[in-house]
């Protein structure tokens, strides 16, 4: 049932599409042209490309780079951004549906203050404050610096370097409760968007409060949720970028230093592009069959 | 009959509700005795539907009091879980789950609200769709039943919870004309088996057949409690009266 609007789509190519395509072909053309001519740069991908992988003579074995320690850092940062993100989302925008007034208003500050902020200027307020005030009073940075080997293993596997432990939580946090903000909007909507109908009926034959959201509204909500939420989460990955301002090294901060320290400016950035690309990529692509996989359950 | 079977399980008693400066029912007084059913008509606007949705409280009175199966309705949600226990209702528009079953939108309440097995609620739900003659839809998703038969899923998913008192609020007013008498047909023999039912209709036909007490209503308060014999032939307000010629007169 779903597949049926494909079916129909036009398959024929028209005389538009190569004019179409044609002007696309001479525009890219005349800048690669204007590049070559205009533009006095020597490309060099040599330089940059030991910053991705080198070979280290002394073990003998090949050691990822500033780039690729950037890269993981980033994934590092998406997957738990995500989670937590997902996790305060789906909270407060329940808070956001419920009668009771203090929860939503709660909720109502929490949405309006984050996101009638631009994202660098929260990031710096909060990152400064958690860091300098939240971390520790949690002993965050006490935790790192007394860890045993083992723990250390454990912290540089799943946050990378311990020195910087107490930095990448914080930036994480950060991040997650800016994306946090967006998502409680979409959860929100989600669930009002389901009709008064389907609460009565649901209530009428008895069910509690907790089991009509459980079982009748939340399953319906998550279906028209997750379309906004896979791009909030690729928007997520990109708006991880901005911590690097606050020096959490990840990988537009490595690309930046890369860059000064190689000069090869456009080499990198376009090798950081590629990366960025390949993970938001990989996200939409995952939640693009997951849409398809929950539609075929539904029909 | 014996004492319990006369005594009332519903009982409204000077039940008046507003809906901010707009008062939709006026010192509403309305007995429904067990096994008694009720067909309560009146133009629209008139508070019909808002008073049988105040009995299982999916709207809140204001004044008054609302008596269900010896348990008062006020604020206390346990009470109001228990009333909604014993008393199903079928909406205007069906209301069935879109993401479950037949079977499952039949099977969710009984599972979740009185405990019962999956293969004890699934014997139950088959029984009840059996009598509302749509067992070999069970599997399927309410968007693909007609209109006729998904308002059947609705009776039976109501039926599966046993409950005591059955609220119909117009439930044929959404169908296509030739779908309206299967439902009717579910509810007659429904009425046959002794439920105690209130309904809301605009059905004269099924009004007659099954009623044993007519109440009109308009504006928010109920002007003539009759049997359906007196209330079609015999009228005594005007208001009924005027009704009456309106929605008979084809």
């Amino acid at each position: 049932m779903s597949s049926m609007p494909s079916q129909d789509r036009k398959r024929k190519i028209s005389w538009i599409d190569f004019i179409v395509v044609a002007v696309v072909i001479g525009f890219f053309v005349f800048i690669a042209q204007r590049i070559s001519s205009v533009l006095i740069y020597k490309w060099d991908w040599s330089m940059v490309a030991p910053y991705i992988f080198y070979f280290d003579d002394d073990t003998g074995e090949w050691v990822a780079n500033l780039l690729v320690q950037g890269l993981a850092t980033t994934v590092r940062l998406a997957l738990y951004g995500i989670v937590i993100s997902a996790l305060i989302g789906v909270i407060m925008g329940f808070c956001r549906t419920v009668n009771n007034l203090f929860l939503r208003m709660v909720a109502r500050v929490y949405v309006e203050f984050i996101r009638n902020m631009p994202p660098i200027v929260f990031i710096f307020v909060f990152y400064f404050f958690i860091s300098s005030q939240i971390m520790p009073l949690l002993g965050v940075d006490d935790f790192a610096r007394n860890a045993s080997p083992a723990t250390l293993e454990l912290i540089r596997f799943f946050a990378g370097d311990p020195l910087l432990f107490s930095n990448f939580i914080s930036g994480l946090i950060c991040l997650a409760m800016f994306e946090g903000a967006y998502i409680t909007e979409i959860v929100r909507a989600g669930i009002q968007s389901i009709p008064r109908g389907q609460w009565e009926a649901a209530t009428s034959v008895g069910l509690s409060r907790f089991h009509v959201l459980r079982y009748v509204i939340l399953p319906q909500a998550v279906q028209r949720i997750v379309p906004p939420l896979a791009n909030q989460f690729i928007n997520l990955i990109k708006d991880s970028s901005i911590v690097s301002l606050i020096s959490i090294q990840e990988l537009t901060f490595m690309a930046v230093e890369v860059g000064v320290s190689t000069t090869r400016v456009f080499e990198v950035w376009i090798i950081t592009a590629v990366f960025y690309f390949v993970i938001c990529y990989g996200c939409a692509y995952t939640f693009t069959r997951m849409e398809r996989r929950m539609g075929r359950s539904r029909r | 009959m014996n004492e319990s079977v006369t005594a009332p399980v519903i009982e409204l008693s000077g039940v008046s509700k507003f809906f901010d400066q707009f008062q939709a029912l006026r010192e509403v007084d309305m007995d429904v005795r067990l096994g008694e059913k009720v067909v309560v008509c009146g133009p629209s606007g008139s508070g019909k539907s808002t008073m049988i949705r105040c009995i299982n409280r999916l709207e809140s009175h204001d004044q008054g009091r609302i008596v269900v199966d010896g348990i008062e309705l006020t604020h206390d949600m346990g009470n109001i879980l228990a009333v909604r226990r014993e008393v199903g209702m079928v909406f205007q528009q069906f209301n069935l789950f879109p993401h479950l079953t037949v079977l499952e939108n039949c099977t969710l309440a009984p599972m979740r609200a009185r405990k019962l097995s999956r293969e004890e609620a699934n014997r139950v739900a088959m029984e009840y769709l059996e009598r509302v003659q749509i067992p070999d839809q069970a599997n399927k998703y309410p968007a693909q039943l007609s209109g006729g038969q998904q308002q059947r899923v609705a009776i039976a998913r109501s039926l599966c919870m046993k409950p005591r008192i059955m609220l119909f609020d117009e439930p044929t007013s959404a169908l296509d004309p030739e779908m309206i008498k299967e439902v009717l047909d579910v509810m007659v023999e429904l009425a046959k088996e002794g439920m105690t039912m209130v309904v809301v209709t605009h059905e004269m036909g099924f009004a007659k057949t099954v009623a044993d007490k007519m109440v009109f209503m308009d504006h928010g308060e109920i002007v003539e409690v009759a049997p359906p014999q007196t209330f079609f032939n015999d009228p005594q307000s005007d208001r009924t009266k005027q009704f009456l010629s309106q929605i008979l007169s084809h």
